[in-house]
Protein backbone atom coordinates (compact mmCIF):
# COMPACT_ATOMS: atom_id res chain seq x y z
CA UNK A 1 0.00 0.00 0.00
CA UNK A 2 2.87 2.48 1.17
CA UNK A 3 4.34 1.53 -2.71
CA UNK A 4 1.43 2.32 -4.31
CA UNK A 5 0.89 5.98 -2.65
CA UNK A 6 4.23 6.58 -2.94
CA UNK A 7 4.22 5.88 -6.60
CA UNK A 8 1.20 7.76 -7.47
CA UNK A 9 2.33 10.73 -5.45
CA UNK A 10 5.38 11.09 -7.57
CA UNK A 11 4.27 11.94 -11.05
CA UNK A 12 1.47 13.89 -10.02
CA UNK A 13 4.03 16.02 -7.83
CA UNK A 14 6.25 16.00 -11.48
CA UNK A 15 3.49 18.90 -13.05
CA UNK A 16 3.83 20.54 -9.88
CA UNK A 17 7.38 21.21 -9.65
CA UNK A 18 7.54 22.16 -13.19
CA UNK A 19 10.57 19.98 -14.35
CA UNK A 20 12.75 20.49 -11.20
CA UNK A 21 11.58 17.19 -9.85
CA UNK A 22 14.98 15.79 -9.81
CA UNK A 23 16.05 15.38 -6.17
CA UNK A 24 13.30 12.62 -5.10
CA UNK A 25 14.12 12.87 -1.66
CA UNK A 26 10.84 14.28 -0.57
CA UNK A 27 7.98 12.30 -0.11
CA UNK A 28 5.84 13.45 -2.74
CA UNK A 29 3.50 16.29 -3.02
CA UNK A 30 2.09 15.84 0.74
CA UNK A 31 4.51 17.79 2.78
CA UNK A 32 3.73 21.83 2.29
CA UNK A 33 7.28 23.13 1.17
CA UNK A 34 9.23 21.45 3.95
CA UNK A 35 11.51 22.63 6.79
CA UNK A 36 14.21 23.94 4.09
CA UNK A 37 14.91 27.36 5.08
CA UNK A 38 13.17 29.65 2.67
CA UNK A 39 12.63 27.09 -0.18
CA UNK A 40 9.10 26.66 -1.31
CA UNK A 41 7.56 23.66 -3.29
CA UNK A 42 7.49 26.01 -6.72
CA UNK A 43 10.91 27.57 -5.76
CA UNK A 44 14.44 26.51 -6.93
CA UNK A 45 15.87 25.12 -3.83
CA UNK A 46 19.65 26.89 -3.38
CA UNK A 47 22.38 24.09 -2.50
CA UNK A 48 23.40 25.18 0.78
CA UNK A 49 27.41 25.36 1.19
CA UNK A 50 29.39 25.37 4.16
CA UNK A 51 30.74 29.13 5.27
CA UNK A 52 33.74 27.95 6.81
CA UNK A 53 34.63 25.31 3.97
CA UNK A 54 34.35 28.26 1.28
CA UNK A 55 35.74 31.33 2.84
CA UNK A 56 38.45 28.68 4.62
CA UNK A 57 37.88 30.08 7.98
CA UNK A 58 39.69 27.47 9.52
CA UNK A 59 40.20 28.26 13.10
CA UNK A 60 36.67 29.23 15.04
CA UNK A 61 37.01 31.93 17.65
CA UNK A 62 34.92 32.65 20.46
CA UNK A 63 36.07 35.91 20.42
CA UNK A 64 34.99 36.68 16.96
CA UNK A 65 31.44 37.65 17.68
CA UNK A 66 30.18 38.91 14.70
CA UNK A 67 30.82 35.22 12.93
CA UNK A 68 29.40 33.43 15.35
CA UNK A 69 26.41 36.19 15.72
CA UNK A 70 25.31 35.10 11.94
CA UNK A 71 24.71 30.99 13.68
CA UNK A 72 22.77 32.35 16.49
CA UNK A 73 19.20 33.00 16.28
CA UNK A 74 17.00 35.68 17.56
CA UNK A 75 16.50 33.88 21.24
CA UNK A 76 20.00 33.10 21.72
CA UNK A 77 20.24 29.30 20.37
CA UNK A 78 22.48 27.81 18.29
CA UNK A 79 21.07 27.37 14.88
CA UNK A 80 20.80 23.97 13.65
CA UNK A 81 23.06 23.03 10.69
CA UNK A 82 19.95 21.31 8.38
CA UNK A 83 19.24 25.37 8.29
CA UNK A 84 22.58 26.99 7.83
CA UNK A 85 24.39 24.23 5.90
CA UNK A 86 27.51 24.52 7.49
CA UNK A 87 29.71 21.08 7.64
CA UNK A 88 29.66 18.02 10.62
CA UNK A 89 33.00 19.14 11.18
CA UNK A 90 32.47 23.14 11.25
CA UNK A 91 29.59 23.14 13.23
CA UNK A 92 31.70 21.32 16.26
CA UNK A 93 33.80 24.11 16.84
CA UNK A 94 31.30 26.79 15.72
CA UNK A 95 29.05 25.07 18.70
CA UNK A 96 31.94 24.69 21.10
CA UNK A 97 33.42 28.65 20.22
CA UNK A 98 29.93 29.85 21.13
CA UNK A 99 29.50 28.47 24.17
CA UNK A 100 32.76 29.67 25.25
CA UNK A 101 31.90 32.84 24.06
CA UNK A 102 28.39 32.52 26.20
CA UNK A 103 30.53 31.95 29.29
CA UNK A 104 32.25 35.07 28.89
CA UNK A 105 29.46 37.29 28.05
CA UNK A 106 30.16 37.88 24.59
CA UNK A 107 27.00 35.96 23.55
CA UNK A 108 23.37 35.71 25.40
CA UNK A 109 22.48 32.35 26.85
CA UNK A 110 19.26 33.66 26.11
CA UNK A 111 17.50 36.93 24.93
CA UNK A 112 15.45 38.89 26.65
CA UNK A 113 12.86 40.29 25.77
CA UNK B 1 54.81 20.87 29.82
CA UNK B 2 54.48 24.90 28.43
CA UNK B 3 51.30 24.85 26.58
CA UNK B 4 49.66 28.25 25.04
CA UNK B 5 46.46 29.21 26.91
CA UNK B 6 44.46 32.10 26.50
CA UNK B 7 42.81 33.96 29.59
CA UNK B 8 40.17 36.36 29.39
CA UNK B 9 38.74 37.97 32.21
CA UNK B 10 36.44 40.69 32.49
CA UNK B 11 36.93 43.72 35.13
CA UNK B 12 34.17 45.85 36.95
CA UNK B 13 33.43 49.05 34.35
CA UNK B 14 34.18 51.39 37.79
CA UNK B 15 38.16 50.84 38.16
CA UNK B 16 39.86 53.82 37.06
CA UNK B 17 42.40 52.73 33.99
CA UNK B 18 45.38 53.12 36.50
CA UNK B 19 43.83 50.84 38.65
CA UNK B 20 43.34 48.86 35.42
CA UNK B 21 46.84 48.99 34.88
CA UNK B 22 48.19 47.86 37.91
CA UNK B 23 45.52 45.22 38.23
CA UNK B 24 46.66 43.48 34.36
CA UNK B 25 50.52 43.99 35.54
CA UNK B 26 50.30 41.91 38.60
CA UNK B 27 48.61 39.34 36.97
CA UNK B 28 51.60 39.59 34.70
CA UNK B 29 53.85 39.60 37.33
CA UNK B 30 52.19 35.80 38.68
CA UNK B 31 52.68 34.64 35.04
CA UNK B 32 56.01 35.19 35.30
CA UNK B 33 56.85 34.57 38.97
CA UNK B 34 55.30 31.41 37.99
CA UNK B 35 57.56 30.13 35.46
CA UNK B 36 55.50 30.97 32.63
CA UNK B 37 55.86 33.51 29.72
CA UNK B 38 53.17 36.64 29.02
CA UNK B 39 53.10 36.20 25.14
CA UNK B 40 50.79 38.92 24.38
CA UNK B 41 48.16 41.01 26.98
CA UNK B 42 45.85 43.50 25.28
CA UNK B 43 42.93 45.78 26.25
CA UNK B 44 40.10 44.87 24.38
CA UNK B 45 38.26 47.84 26.12
CA UNK B 46 34.88 48.50 27.19
CA UNK B 47 32.23 46.23 26.04
CA UNK B 48 28.16 45.93 26.75
CA UNK B 49 28.17 42.29 28.15
CA UNK B 50 25.30 40.01 26.59
CA UNK B 51 23.70 39.78 29.95
CA UNK B 52 24.05 40.73 33.97
CA UNK B 53 26.87 39.32 35.56
CA UNK B 54 27.07 40.55 39.39
CA UNK B 55 24.91 44.02 38.62
CA UNK B 56 27.25 44.90 36.23
CA UNK B 57 25.93 45.54 32.44
CA UNK B 58 29.38 46.15 30.74
CA UNK B 59 32.89 45.56 31.62
CA UNK B 60 36.42 45.97 30.65
CA UNK B 61 37.91 43.14 28.52
CA UNK B 62 41.33 42.11 28.42
CA UNK B 63 42.99 39.01 26.54
CA UNK B 64 46.07 37.32 27.45
CA UNK B 65 47.70 35.12 25.88
CA UNK B 66 50.04 33.01 27.64
CA UNK B 67 52.09 29.87 27.88
CA UNK B 68 52.25 27.79 30.84
CA UNK B 69 51.81 24.35 32.60
CA UNK B 70 48.79 23.78 34.00
CA UNK B 71 49.17 24.14 37.58
CA UNK B 72 49.87 27.16 37.16
CA UNK B 73 46.87 28.25 35.24
CA UNK B 74 45.03 26.51 37.80
CA UNK B 75 46.58 29.38 40.06
CA UNK B 76 46.27 31.59 37.71
CA UNK B 77 42.47 30.80 37.86
CA UNK B 78 42.42 30.94 41.92
CA UNK B 79 44.09 34.28 41.70
CA UNK B 80 41.70 35.83 39.25
CA UNK B 81 38.24 34.44 41.48
CA UNK B 82 39.43 35.45 44.57
CA UNK B 83 40.06 39.12 42.70
CA UNK B 84 37.04 41.97 43.90
CA UNK B 85 37.67 43.53 40.46
CA UNK B 86 37.63 40.78 37.95
CA UNK B 87 33.49 39.88 37.42
CA UNK B 88 34.00 36.88 35.00
CA UNK B 89 37.27 35.47 33.56
CA UNK B 90 37.66 32.21 30.67
CA UNK B 91 40.65 30.24 30.08
CA UNK B 92 41.43 28.36 26.92
CA UNK B 93 44.39 26.01 26.04
CA UNK B 94 45.21 26.59 22.32
CA UNK B 95 48.31 25.13 21.07
CA UNK B 96 46.26 21.91 19.81
CA UNK B 97 43.88 24.25 17.88
CA UNK B 98 46.96 26.39 16.53
CA UNK B 99 48.76 23.20 15.72
CA UNK B 100 45.67 21.88 14.03
CA UNK B 101 45.30 25.25 11.90
CA UNK B 102 49.05 25.00 11.20
CA UNK B 103 48.83 21.65 9.59
CA UNK B 104 45.83 22.40 7.46
CA UNK B 105 47.22 25.74 6.49
CA UNK B 106 50.37 23.03 5.22
CA UNK B 107 48.45 20.78 3.76
CA UNK B 108 46.66 23.86 1.54
CA UNK B 109 50.42 25.11 0.41
CA UNK B 110 51.23 21.85 -0.75
CA UNK B 111 47.96 21.66 -2.50
CA UNK B 112 49.01 25.02 -4.28
CA UNK B 113 52.02 23.88 -5.44
CA UNK B 114 50.82 20.78 -7.38
CA UNK B 115 47.91 22.62 -8.63
CA UNK B 116 50.51 26.04 -10.50
CA UNK B 117 52.79 22.87 -11.44
CA UNK B 118 50.89 21.42 -14.24
CA UNK B 119 49.73 24.85 -14.95
CA UNK B 120 52.78 25.99 -15.93
CA UNK B 121 53.91 22.97 -17.86
CA UNK B 122 51.04 23.25 -20.49
CA UNK B 123 52.07 26.98 -20.68
CA UNK B 124 55.77 25.88 -21.34
CA UNK B 125 54.24 23.61 -23.92
CA UNK B 126 51.89 26.16 -25.78
CA UNK B 127 54.88 28.73 -25.74
CA UNK B 128 57.29 25.73 -27.36
CA UNK B 129 55.01 25.45 -30.51
CA UNK B 130 54.46 29.00 -30.78
CA UNK B 131 58.10 29.53 -31.26
CA UNK B 132 58.39 26.50 -33.60
CA UNK B 133 55.42 28.00 -35.75
CA UNK B 134 57.22 31.45 -36.03
CA UNK B 135 60.58 30.09 -37.19
CA UNK B 136 58.70 28.33 -39.40
CA UNK B 137 56.75 31.36 -40.56
CA UNK B 138 60.00 33.45 -40.61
Amino acid sequence: MADETSTSSAPSSRPEGSGSGGPGGRPGAGRPAGPGGGGGRKFFRRKKVCKFCVEKIDAIHYRDVRLLQQFVAERGKIVPRRLTGVCTTHQRGLARAIKQARNIALLPFAARY
Amino acid sequence: MQRTYEIMFIVRPDVLDEDLDKLIAGFEGNVTAGGGTVKSTEKLGRRKLAYTVKKFNDGNYVLMTIDADGSLVGEIERRLRVSEPVIKFISVRMDEEEKRVAKIKAIRATRKKLSAQPAAVPAEGAAAPAAATEQASA
